[in-house]
């Protein structure tokens, strides 16, 4: 009998306890980890499973005894004994706050799963006041660090502004932003090593941004799309989704999602068309597809609009140019 | 990676500026001319990438020749130290006192943050406002110059750049240095109180030595306590600090000698010490009195601290607002070098131990240990999330001791005494002698040394009281990120023990006083709008958090609360909890801390909640 000949190196368990029930994960796993383990459920926003965790939301806090402030269940490493709890009333406050202060500041609209949390933790973002007036078209970008821009007393400051149209591709819709840097990463370190995108300014005033704000058009970004893939709220959004969402006639019910491989060159990413009336509406690539870990780049993201050619192929394409 | 640059050209003063401190470019890769060998051969990869710890300082340089960082500026940074120019205008954007759009070469930067604010600071700004209009000054927070308040910052960029920090400001004097004439901001910084007094250990050269002057120095016990290092050892210095049970004394109290024990125990050779010198917190001064008045002090110190740890780099983290300190440290460094105690073998020591200096561009949160290390690395200045701690990933992921500055001079008296004597001062934690800023509605403000273990009331007498006779409305203790208490809380005895058991915190030794004509509302809504501004915008609970606290207040302030003051009040501390338990670091942790106390001690918002 041949002996099984293991691909990883074993890890040790350790053994913890989730709202007094044991759980046991492998060495180097997150409480995150644990609790997707024993079936309890965590929200999470700027969690991703293919990039690092950055910590930031603070959605996915979690109480560990022995610990003074709570600990993000993301990014933190189970240690043998620990003993979390995901539900006390220290945790349900501020997920709920942390909710509310983003459901106060960011529109939320396209953020799934959102609605429900906040119903849940019963937020009540309008508390705060009235919405201040948004932005204008690229105020938020001229704002400079330690000088903040109080609003009118009674009203509530917001990131609202108008979309940044800049290209065929994808939109920015910044209103939407709750800064969760996965665009970052995935533009820079953690995927595409491009580095188009930053986190520019500071505290509230902080955005995603190009270098001094440049039109995506002059920035460094290569058009992979690896930055909607990511967006949790739909802050990045496919030209093609946010103009049928315009014209109301996005409906995701509606769309059917076809697991192909894309045609471009050898390295064989796995595509997932999402298909609505017969069109193609925009690309995935699932997460836990070995080859693009949800990457893709241009050509697979975007480069599917001559497949909805019906015409004849005129030979004059492409060449007369006048 | 593909540098993408912007079209922009750098012009010629940005380009010398740039190449005066990085020196000229290699070939047409970074920037410079292209050469001939240039076709067969390639730049990049991690040597290039390693350059990225010098961005900061290189913006800094620009700033400090043109006044503001342009497209084509950035563009020739980036092109020298291969950094994407995104990620270096996420870097600039950080940092209040650099600008990315253009700026009048001459600023002032005129303090309006708490204890400026209750010598007429707000008054100031808003005849400046008037006589100055708009142009050619900002609002700042706390400069740290608190004992001359109101104070004010000048910079001047151009090839001789001019940066000044200047107290006792008025609209006058203000006006009259934008104009250029700059004789009302060059008043010497006043003497300590207590100088000359026999009983001062850590202030004992402040104005008494010639801070320019290595010879001085070792005149005055200087280097002693090297001498006494050489003949412990490694191990019997750590025994010494851990013996003297010193605590940090930038706000954690962390047992220093469990620190340092920690990071010399690392396998991880290559090891880092930094001297947290960015003193931020409003209200607190005692690192540049220390810094401006015995610069050696601080070098030696670092150099035990590197001695002991096994660290052969050390940092000084300086906060950008104080150019003196700054001068007279880089000084101190060159004399250390040219007198071998600082270098490749340091005399004595027989080991390798250098500092650098790094200077800030104004950012609060730099101070905070682990954002220390994304600044002086190039990265902007965030907090990172801990574990991993310092001591066993810190500046550039390898080991690294950082302490405050006043905890850093304290080694010098550990081992004058020795551990056991040191802490014969004191008791529990709080050993050994410890520097207070007091400032704000006080007759005699400035630093003062004392025994830990004297009470407030003692303190306050020693400065001789409330300004003008005045009637104590409260006292800031620990600064803006500690708390408030009240007038007849102050004869609790100044010990980490004592104030933690009142639900207080000794914080950063801020003694903040406001008699009974202080709007303590309004002071209450400056620090919460100093949050929102320091915030670096990471985390949501801070982020966010920062800003629903400001308008709270700012709406009781306004007479416009929501569903009435009790409301608010219930609001403020929900938002409090959240911000001090979510949060990633101390900033947000600690942001309700003076609205909490001003509420729950002082009774802030009760009469009014009640009608």
């Amino acid at each position: 009998m041949t002996a099984l000949i293991p691909i990883e190196p074993l890890r040790k368990s350790v053994e913890i306890s989730v709202d007094s029930r044991p759980v046991s994960v492998p060495e180097g796993s997150t409480i995150l980890d644990a609790c997707r383990r024993a079936d309890i459920e965590v929200p999470t926003l700027c969690y991703l499973d293919t990039l690092h965790p950055v910590n930031v939301c603070r959605v996915c806090v979690v109480e560990v005894e022995g610990s003074r402030v709570l600990v993000p269940s993301c990014s933190r490493k189970v240690e043998p004994g620990m003993v979390v709890k995901t539900d006390s009333e220290r945790v349900r406050h501020s997920r709920k706050m942390v909710l509310e202060f983003l459901a106060s500041s960011v529109d939320l609209s396209t953020t799934p799963e959102v609605a429900e949390w906040l119903a849940d933790y019963a937020a009540d973002p309008e508390r705060y006041g009235p919405p201040a007036p948004p932005s204008a078209a690229g105020e938020r970008d001229s704002h400079g660090p330690g000088h903040h821009h109080a609003v009118e007393p009674g009203f509530r400051a917001t990131v609202a502004q108008p979309v940044k149209l800049d290209n065929d591709l994808y939109i920015r819709d910044y209103g939407k932003c709750i800064l969760c840097y996965k665009c970052v990463e995935a533009c820079g370190k953690d995927a595409q090593n491009t580095f188009a995108l930053t986190v520019a300014g500071r505290g509230f005033d902080a955005r995603i941004s190009t270098e001094f704000a440049v039109l995506l058009p002059d920035s460094a970004c290569v058009y992979c799309g690896n930055c909607i893939g990511e967006c949790p709220t739909g802050a990045w959004m496919f030209k093609t989704e946010f103009d049928r969402r315009a014209a109301g006639t996005w409906d995701e019910s509606a769309q059917e999602v076809t697991t192909t491989i894309c045609p471009y060159c050898g390295v064989g990413c796995s595509l997932e068309l999402h298909v609505q009336d017969n069109e193609i509406v925009k690309v995935t690539s699932p997460l836990d597809h070995s080859i693009t870990s949800g990457h893709l780049c241009i050509k697979g993201r975007f480069g599917w609009k001559f497949v909805q050619n019906r015409g004849p192929v005129r030979q004059s394409e492409g060449v007369d140019r006048g | 990676m593909d540098l993408h640059l912007l079209a922009a050209e750098p012009i010629a003063e940005e380009r010398d500026a740039i190449d005066r401190f990085l020196g000229s470019a290699a070939g047409g890769w970074t920037g410079g001319e292209r050469t001939s060998t240039d076709h067969h051969t390639a730049s990049g990869g991690h040597e290039a990438r390693d350059q990225r710890y010098l961005l900061l300082p290189a913006l800094r340089a620009l700033q400090a020749r043109i006044g503001w960082i342009s497209e084509g500026g950035l563009n020739y940074i980036c092109e020298r130290l291969t950094i994407p120019p995104a990620d270096a205008y996420g870097v600039a954007t950080f940092y209040a006192l650099l600008s990315t759009t253009p700026r009048p070469p001459r600023v002032v930067h005129v303090c309006d943050d708490i204890a400026c604010r209750t010598r007429g600071a707000d008054r100031l700004c808003d005849e400046l406002e008037k006589s100055a209009g708009q142009d050619g000054w900002l609002r700042s927070p706390c400069l740290g110059l608190c004992d001359q308040a109101p104070a004010a910052f000048l910079t001047e960029a151009g090839p001789e750049p001019v940066e000044l920090l200047f107290g006792g400001a008025t609209a006058a004097s203000i006006t009259s240095v934008l104009k250029g004439d700059y004789a009302p901001a060059k008043q010497p910084h006043p003497v300590l109180p207590q100088k000359g007094s026999q009983e001062l250990r850590l202030l004992r050269r402040i104005g008494v030595v010639d801070p320019s002057s290595f010879d001085d120095y070792r005149a005055h016990d200087g280097y002693e306590a090297l001498a006494k290092a050489a003949l412990l050892g490694p191990d019997g210095v750590r025994k010494e600090i851990t013996d003297a049970r010193l605590a940090g004394r930038g706000g954690a109290a962390f047992p220093t000698g469990r620190k340092w024990d920690a990071v010399s125990l690392q396998p991880e050779r290559e090891r880092y010490v930094i001297a947290n010198a960015d003193e931020s917190e409003p209200g607190t001064f005692k690192d540049r009195v220390l810094m401006e008045g015995d610069p050696f002090a601080l070098v030696e110190a670092m150099t035990i601290a590197g001695y002991a740890t096994g660290a052969e780099r050390g940092f000084i983290y300086l906060r950008g607002e104080y150019p003196l300190a700054r001068e007279r440290l880089q000084h101190a460094i060159d004399e250390a070098r040219r007198n071998g105690v600082l270098g490749e073998s340091v005399h004595g020591l027989g080991v390798r131990f250098d500092i650098e200096l790094r200077v800030g561009a104004g950012a609060y949160i730099c101070g905070e240990e682990t954002a220390i290390f994304n600044s002086i690395e190039g990265y902007r200045g965030e907090p990172r999330n801990k574990p991993p701690f310092p001591v066993e990933a810190g500046l550039f992921g390898k080991p690294t001791v950082v302490n405050n500055v006043e905890t850093l001079i304290n080694v010098l008296e550990v081992l004058h005494l020795g551990g056991a004597r040191y802490a014969e001062t004191g008791s529990g934690i709080s050993t050994g002698p410890r520097l207070f800023c007091l400032s704000g509605s006080v007759q005699r403000p400035g630093v003062y040394e004392v025994a830990h273990g004297t009470s407030l009331r003692d303190l306050i007498a020693l400065a001789g009281g409330v300004a003008g006779g005045r009637e104590l409305r409260a006292v800031l203790l620990g600064g803006a990120a500690g708390g408030f208490i009240r007038p007849d809380e102050i004869d609790m005895p100044l010990t980490f023990e004592a104030t933690r058991a009142a639900g207080s915190t000794l914080g950063s030794g801020v003694v903040m006083l406001f008699d009974d004509q202080v709007n303590l509302v309004d002071i209450l809504r400056r620090i919460a709008a100093f949050f929102r501004d320091e915030s670096c915008g990471q985390c949501v609970p801070c982020r966010v958090g920062t800003v629903r606290q400001e308008e709270a207040l700012h709406r009781i302030l306004a007479g416009k609360p929501i569903g009435g003051v009790a409301t608010e009040r219930a609001l403020l501390e929900e938002i409090g909890l959240a911000m001090k338990d979510a949060s990633i670091c101390g900033l947000g942790q600690t942001a309700y801390g003076a609205v909490e106390t001003a509420m729950k001690r002082l009774g802030l918002f009760e009469e009014a909640s009640a009608s």
